[in-house]
C-alpha cells in the first residue's frame, strides 16, 4: 500500500484533552460519596427498570448511605447476573426457571435464590391513536404474531386506516432476552415462535415510541409505558370471553387475560442493607412508587408493615 | 604511534547496549504480535464455536442457508443465519453505493482542487467526522434520519435498510477520504508536471493520470471503508430496525450478523448451543472479512501485473 497516513496531532490532542476533562469532572463528583456508601447491585427485566429506578431514588432520601446501581437489559440478563453473582438483586417480569435456580445453586454454593412479588403489571397491546381498533382476541393476536399467523394486513381485521397505502402490518416485538416476550409467547402464542420479520426492539419504552409513530403498527409492553400517542386495546382470552381493559381492577381480579406479576430475587436470604431495601420495597411507601409508575401495587394485605 | 581515529571504536556504556537491543527485541515483538493477536482471536472464537459444529443438533446447511432464526424456541429451535447475512450485505452494499463516490469524489477534489486553506478546514472537519463515535452515529440514526427518510419516502417505520446504509456511508466517508487522499498525495508531482506539459486538461489529469497512478490506495481505501460497514455493530443495531427478514427493498427492516451477536450474546447463557452459534456467526463474520480483504488483495496484485 502506497498510502502514507497524515494526520493533525494538535486536534487529536485538543479532542482527547476534552474528553478527558469531561471525564474527570464527571468521576470525581461522585467518587468520594460511594466510597462511603454502601452499594447494591441491581439488574434486569427492562419492564421494571422505571419503577426500579424510582425505588432507588425514593430509598436514598431515606436512607442515605445506601447507593443503588440500577440498569436494565431484560430478565434473563438480570437473571444471568445473579447466577454469576454479579448482582444483588435480580429483576425480573417471568419466574426463573428450574434449570435456572438450579444453575444458580450450584453456582453460589448451594445458596436458593429467593423471590419476592413486589407488584403485577399488565402486558398490554398497543397500536397508533388513530388506528380505530378497540380490542382484539387472544387467537386473532396469535394469527397476526405467530409463525403460523396468515393476517398481514389491517384489512384482514376489518380495519381502514385513515391516509395509508400499504395497510401492511409492522409487528413490533422485544428482544429475545426480554421477560415480556418470553410471556407473551407463552401466553399469547401457546409457547410457539414468533413470526420472523418483526421490529425486535431493546426496550419498553422503544416499542411503544415505535408504535406511537407508527399508523400500522402493533405491539405490546407493559402497562406502565403507555402514552399519549398510543392506544391501550382491550382484550380477550377468546372470541367469546369478554372485552377487558388493562386496569388496575382487572388485574388484581385476574379478569384481565394477559397480567403478570413483577418479581425480584436475592441469592438466599436477604441480609443487611439488601433485606432492609427489599422490605422497604414491600411497605406502602414502595408500593406507591409501583403504583406512580403505572403498574399494580400488591393488595394491602401483602405488604409489609413499616 | 596510536591506532588512527577511524578504526576506534565509540565508548558505549554496557547499559547503552542493552538498552538497544531490548528496544530491538521489542521492536521486533509488537511486529510479529499482529499475527499472534489475529491469529489468537481466530483460534479463541473457534474453539469457542467448535464444539456446536460437531454436536449432532446442528446442521451447516441450515446454518448457512436457512433464514430461519430461533435461537430460544420453545418448542424448535432453529439456526439460520442467511437473513442475517443478507442484511449484513445489504446495509454494506448500500453504504458503499453511497460513499464510494462522494468519498472518493471528496478525496480527488481535496487533493487536487481546493485551496490550501480550504483542504487545511476540510481535513480538520473530516478528522473530527471520523472521530464520532459509532453509538452517537446509532443516536442519529434512530432520531433524525429515520424521521428524513420517513417523511421523504413514506416508509412505515423509519429504521430500515436505507437508513442504516446512510449512516453507515456517514461513517466510512471520512476513512475512504483521508485514505484516498493520502493516496492521491502520494502520485509523484513529476505525473502532474508531464501531464500539464502534454497539454492535458485538469479533468484528464484525474481521469488519465492520477487516478490510475493510485489505484492501490483508492482500492485500499474502499476496502477499508467496506471493512467498517461490516464490521460496525452499535450504529446498525440502533438504526436498521433488528428485524429477521430477507429484505425486498429498502425500505424493509432488517438484522445484521454483527448486531444479532451484540443483541444476543449477553443473555445466552454460556457454554449453550445458543452461544456456541453465536461464537459460529462470528467465525462467519471473520471469513467473510477474510474474503473481502483477500480479493482486493488479489485484485491489487492483478491491477499491478497489467499495469
Amino acid at each position: 500500500m502506497t498510502a502514507s497516513r497524515e494526520r493533525s496531532p494538535g486536534l487529536a490532542a485538543a479532542v482527547a484533552a476534552a474528553l478527558l476533562a469531561v471525564g474527570c469532572g464527571g468521576g470525581s463528583g461522585d467518587q468520594p460519596a460511594k466510597a462511603r456508601a454502601t452499594v447494591i447491585q441491581n439488574k434486569g427485566s427492562d419492564t421494571m427498570v422505571n419503577v426500579a429506578q424510582a425505588w432507588a431514588e425514593d430509598y436514598h432520601e431515606i436512607a442515605p448511605g445506601v447507593e443503588i446501581e440500577v440498569s436494565g437489559g431484560g430478565s434473563g440478563v438480570g437473571i444471568a447476573a445473579l447466577i454469576k453473582g454479579a448482582v444483588d438483586i435480580a429483576n425480573a417480569s417471568r419466574n426463573m426457571k428450574p434449570e435456572e435456580i438450579e444453575q444458580a445453586r450450584r453456582n453460589n454454593a448451594g445458596k436458593e435464590p429467593k423471590e419476592f412479588v413486589v407488584g403485577y403489571d399488565a402486558l398490554a397491546v398497543f397500536v397508533h391513536k388513530d388506528n380505530p381498533l378497540a380490542y382484539i382476541d387472544r387467537p386473532t393476536l396469535a394469527r397476526i404474531f405467530g409463525e403460523t399467523g396468515d393476517i398481514t394486513r389491517w384489512s384482514q381485521l376489518g380495519v381502514t386506516l385513515p391516509g395509508v397505502s400499504d395497510d401492511t402490518i409492522v409487528r413490533v416485538s422485544r428482544q429475545s432476552s426480554s421477560g415480556t416476550y418470553e410471556f407473551f409467547r407463552e401466553h399469547v402464542l401457546d409457547n410457539k415462535d414468533f413470526k420472523l420479520g418483526s421490529r425486535d426492539l431493546n426496550g419498553s419504552k422503544e416499542v411503544v415510541e415505535l408504535v406511537g409513530h407508527t399508523v400500522t403498527a402493533i405491539g405490546y409492553s407493559g402497562m406502565g409505558y403507555a402514552t399519549p400517542s398510543v392506544k391501550m386495546i382491550s382484550l380477550a382470552a377468546d372470541a367469546q370471553a369478554p372485552r377487558v381493559p388493562p386496569s388496575i381492577e382487572a388485574v388484581l381480579d385476574k379478569s384481565y387475560p394477559l397480567a403478570r406479576s413483577l418479581q425480584i430475587y436475592t441469592l438466599g436470604e436477604p441480609e443487611g442493607a439488601v433485606r432492609a431495601y427489599v422490605d422497604w420495597i414491600l411497605t406502602d411507601a414502595g408500593q406507591q412508587v409501583v403504583e406512580r409508575s403505572g403498574y399494580v401495587p400488591l393488595p394491602t394485605a401483602q405488604r409489609k408493615k413499616p | 604511534m596510536s591506532s588512527s581515529p577511524t578504526t576506534r571504536r565509540p565508548q558505549r556504556s554496557r547499559i547503552a547496549r542493552w538498552g538497544e537491543s531490548a528496544l530491538e527485541a521489542a521492536i521486533r515483538v509488537s511486529g510479529v504480535s499482529a499475527i499472534v493477536f489475529v491469529l489468537a482471536i481466530f483460534f479463541f472464537i473457534f474453539r469457542e464455536a467448535a464444539p456446536v459444529i460437531f454436536s449432532p443438533h446442528f446442521d451447516p446447511v441450515e446454518f448457512l442457508f436457512s433464514t430461519q432464526w430461533y435461537p430460544t424456541s420453545a418448542s424448535n429451535v432453529r439456526y439460520g443465519t442467511l437473513a442475517l447475512a443478507v442484511g449484513s450485505l445489504a446495509v454494506t452494499a448500500l453504504a458503499m453505493v453511497i460513499a464510494v463516490p462522494f468519498g472518493l469524489g471528496a478525496a480527488i477534489f481535496i487533493s487536487e482542487f481546493c485551496g490550501h486553506r480550504l483542504r487545511e478546514t476540510l481535513k480538520i472537519v473530516i478528522e473530527l467526522l471520523s472521530a464520532i463515535p459509532s453509538v452517537v452515529w446509532g443516536f442519529i440514526g434512530l432520531t433524525v434520519t429515520s424521521k428524513l427518510v420517513v417523511s421523504a419516502t413514506g416508509a412505515a417505520v423509519g429504521v430500515n435498510v436505507l437508513n442504516g446504509g446512510l449512516i453507515l456511508a456517514l461513517m466510512s466517508v471520512p476513512i475512504i477520504v483521508s485514505i484516498g487522499e493520502d493516496a492521491l498525495k502520494a502520485v509523484p508531482d513529476s505525473y502532474r508536471e508531464a501531464a500539464i506539459a502534454l497539454g492535458a486538461t485538469r479533468w484528464q489529469i484525474v481521469y488519465r493520470v492520477l487516478l490510475p497512478a493510485a489505484r492501490n490506495g483508492l482500492l485500499a481505501a474502499v476496502l477499508l471503508g467496506v471493512g467498517r460497514a461490516v464490521g460496525e455493530t452499535m450504529a446498525v443495531l440502533m438504526a436498521t430496525g433488528h428485524a429477521v427478514q430477507i429484505p425486498h427493498g429498502l425500505l424493509d427492516s432488517v438484522r445484521t450478523l454483527t448486531a444479532n451477536i451484540a443483541a444476543e450474546l449477553g443473555e445466552a447463557p454460556v457454554g449453550s448451543d445458543h452461544y456456541r452459534v453465536l461464537f459460529l456467526t462470528g467465525v462467519l463474520l471473520f471469513c467473510i472479512t477474510f474474503a473481502v480483504n483477500m480479493i482486493a488483495d488479489l485484485a491489487i496484485r492483478g491491477v499491478r501485473r497489467r499495469g
